[in-house]
């Protein structure tokens, strides 16, 4: 090892030495309409039929989704719905929140400012509160607040990065709140990054056309998180961690009514029995579609998604999964890990074995994804690790030289750790990146005022489908968290104000039907879900895992 | 110590190192981090693991090494195995988070001391600093928060991910974690003012500038918004080829 890197990758990296000095004038085109096209087609995991499949029930029937999304749709209850007593109501709540992340949070805050009493409020979560992607977005959060950018300028850039398939009332939402949400950001303390004349630091994202990009160094997400966290612990609004929600409960007309609850430590139900339940739960990055390794947090396995879907919440977009194109492919330890978009909005470019540029550095992020698995897969320029894995360059070093020498431990500082704590030092040397399971880009159906199909249940966040039609932008997630997590509370407290419309006699009848559905496609493997949490127990251990008698122990 | 099952292939080709997870020996492969090798041993993880990606504190990891009297700590997430490591893992971490009215404080020391009287029995040990996982100055923030400089108590503290590990060691008891939190929303409110073009961009969307617009653009069928998408687009700020 010499600095972090072997000797066969040191190679290679002289050749990015004596590639940028030229390249630091030099950038690749992007690519065209048909170009665009013909990477996605062909490369893409997302347009490879081996990876997907039709799901065979249920109201969205028929649409072709990643198999292990279908793997926990087409699986039975974890929970025996007649092991449950739904006579004994733990928790009598106006306002039930399942998921702890950005837009849960933002969803609590906003139903306390709109009147709803804290106390009537209920935050469940399946573990700590704020283990969540959220807290682990990096690069930034984009709204159209400079005078040069507006609304509309970025309501094209996400529908054309979407491949139009966006729901038009959500995208101009989440556009159109976005400078409202910083605004309320900074009555609340967050930290975004100024220039010293006072204006917000904005970078450009892939596919974007204005710098929008608000940012807090690379820990944005963080900053945003912790602070929404901080504020939900002043208002004083309940929380139960390590809680997962593992069915919804309906009421005679079909209405969500509530939950139960599966203490993860003490392994009791709950029932929790609430006038409006907001889905918050996130996305499915655990179930590592298509093979791949994750940027998301240990929890992130589609537990809201698959209870949603039993109790009959219409999906969209399901069939889009976002591979983002720089997880760390190198070393070995955090494989998959995310590096940051934001590389690239400083300037970072990307490399093949040979130093030169594969494509233009900020595409839309499929399409940056699919050009670099198309040089992995489809050339000899890429870069081999001594596991065997393939990668590309992502030269970091560039940055300091177009934007001055510290810029990347003042901006990347998170990222300039993480290498540091395995001996690579990004300020000289570039990192090596493949594409990682990052986003679910579509989920559950909503409205622009987060209804979902469902009378009582509301949804917001990466568990939602619509927003970002085929293909989320960069910092357009925690945009989304925010202004569907504030739009939820809105109407949560709205549902809660209205007068009468009481739940009715709490019930697991289409958890009973969900059974019964099952039992007639006859699958040949029988699965359970939710998963819960993924298993990453060795084999050796699993091979000997043993069920022991309830008393004798 | 005898073990007399055989070991598998992988386990033949992999290097392994010992490891003692809460005083038990466990051989696991030594390229991976702690956590992957607590999960290896066949520990399933409920506490102890949440990003998986150093940003969220949940796997604050303390350690010592065979013949090393020091106390190690480490994200387990983010920290290769060594042999010879005595782990145990925090599962949570006891402190009082004050609780404030974010509106109605100053950004003065005066704030701080309130809400966290503890702050004032710094010692200045510097035990804090050494403990934290992300090499922050923990003690050199608490100092800045007793002289008031909040600017750069919220700086220095900005990469905290509240595992807690400054709060356990602290011999002065002071949460300083929390205290980070109160000292950076007190920066980030009241000394970095949002520009003017923030304000004056939502008071336009507030009186319905753009609802024009939208109208157009969301009237437009597919191929018509994709000319415009492909073609029309301007890149003011971006140098392109």
């Amino acid at each position: 090892m010499i600095r972090g890197y072997p000797e066969n990758m040191r190679k290679s990296i002289e050749n990015v030495n004596k590639t940028r000095a030229k390249r630091l004038t030099e950038i690749k085109a992007d690519l065209t309409e048909a170009e665009r096209k013909e990477v996605l087609d062909n490369y893409h995991p997302d347009y490879n039929p081996k990876f997907k499949r039709d799901l065979r029930w249920g109201p969205n029937k028929g649409i072709n989704i990643p198999n292990e999304v279908a793997d926990v749709i087409e699986a039975y209850p974890v929970v025996n719905p007649d092991d449950i007593d739904l006579s004994q109501i733990d928790y009598d709540v106006g306002v039930l929140i399942i998921g702890a992340g950005g837009a849960g949070n933002s969803a609590a805050l906003w139903a306390v400012k709109e009147g709803v009493p804290a106390d009537k409020i209920l935050i469940v979560t399946k573990l700590r509160l704020g283990d969540c992607n959220t807290v682990m977005a990096q690069g930034g959060i984009q709204a159209a607040d400079r005078p040069v950018d507006s609304p509309l300028i970025h309501y094209l850039d996400v529908l054309g990065g979407g491949h139009f398939d966006n729901k038009p009332k959500l995208a101009k939402a989440l556009v159109n709140d976005g400078p409202k949400i910083i605004q309320w950001h900074k009555e609340l303390g967050i930290m975004y990054d100024q220039n010293p004349d006072g204006s917000f630091v904005e970078n450009p994202g892939g596919g974007t056309s204005r710098n929008r990009m608000h940012c807090s160094k690379d820990y944005t997400g963080m900053e945003i998180f912790r602070t929404l966290k901080d504020e939900v612990i002043n208002k004083e609004i309940p929380v139960l961690e390590f809680s997962p929600a593992v069915e919804l409960l309906t009421d005679e007309t079909g209405r969500i009514v509530g939950t139960i609850l599966y203490n993860i430590e003490t392994k009791q139900y709950f029932v929790v029995k609430a006038k409006v339940t907001i889905l918050t739960t996130g996305g499915f990055g655990r179930l590592h579609v298509a093979g791949f390794p994750t940027t998301n947090h240990y929890g992130a396995t589609a537990d809201g998604l698959v209870i949603a879907y039993r109790a009959g919440a219409k999906l969209r977009n399901l069939e889009s999964t976002q591979f983002h194109p720089t997880g760390a492919a190198f070393p070995e330890q955090i494989l998959g890990l995310l590096i940051t978009e934001k590389v690239r909005s400083l300037g970072g470019q990307v490399l093949g074995y040979d130093g030169e540029q594969i494509c233009y550095p900020l595409e839309p992020r499929d399409v940056e994804a699919s050009s670099f698995i198309k040089c992995c897969a489809s050339t000899d320029n890429y870069i081999e690790t001594p596991t065997g894995m393939r990668g590309i360059w992502l030269d970091s070093p560039l940055i300091e030289e177009l934007k001055g020498k510290g810029t990347i431990e003042k901006n990347l500082s998170a990222m300039y750790r993480m290498m540091q704590r395995f001996d690579i030092d990004i300020t000289k040397d570039p990192i090596l990146v493949y594409p990682t399971l990052h986003y679910q880009n579509g989920g559950v159906l909503h409205n622009e005022n987060c209804y979902t199909s469902l009378k009582g249940l509301l949804a917001a966040g990466e568990i939602s489908g619509g927003v970002h039609g085929k293909n989320r932008l960069m910092g357009n997630s925690l945009l989304e968290v925010n202004v569907f997590g504030r739009r939820a509370g809105i109407t949560a407290a709205k549902e809660y104000k209205k007068k009468g419309g009481n739940p009715g006699k709490l019930s697991l009848d289409h958890v009973r039907k969900t059974i019964e559905t099952l039992d007639a496609l006859k699958m040949k493997e029988k699965r359970y879900s939710p998963m819960i949490l993924p298993e990453y127990r060795s084999e050796a251990v699993r091979d000997r895992l043993v069920k022991l008698y309830e008393d004798s122990c | 110590m005898a073990k007399t099952k055989s070991k598998t292939k992988a386990e033949n080709q992999t290097q392994m190192v010992k490891i003692y997870i809460m005083g038990s020996m466990y051989e696991v492969p030594s390229s991976l981090t702690i956590m992957k090798a607590i999960e290896y041993a066949g520990f399933k993880l409920t506490r102890g693991s949440g990003c998986r990606a150093g940003f969220c504190g949940a796997c604050a990891t303390v350690y010592r090494k065979e013949g090393d009297f020091r106390i190690y700590t480490a994200l387990a997430c983010q920290t290769q195995v060594e042999e010879g490591m005595y782990l145990t893992q925090m599962p949570f971490v006891p402190a009082n988070k004050a609780k404030y009215d974010i509106d109605t404080l100053d950004p003065i020391a005066s704030t701080i001391l309130r809400y966290y009287p503890e702050v004032a029995r710094c010692l200045s040990c510097n035990a804090c600093s050494r403990v934290c996982p992300q090499e922050i100055q923990v003690m050199d923030y608490v100092q800045h928060c007793l002289h008031g400089e909040i600017d750069k108590a919220a700086a220095v503290s900005f990469d905290c991910v509240q595992c807690g590990l400054c709060a356990i060691r602290c011999p002065a008891e002071i949460p300083q974690y929390h205290v980070a939190t109160l000292v950076r929303r007190l920066h980030g409110k009241y000394n970095m003012k949002p520009p003017e073009t923030l304000e004056k961009r939502v008071r336009e969307i507030e009186d319905g500038v753009f609802e024009e617009g939208f109208k157009e653009l969301m009237s437009l069928p597919e191929d018509k918004l994709r000319h415009k998408y492909y073609h029309e687009r301007d890149f003011v700020d971006q140098k392109k080829a």
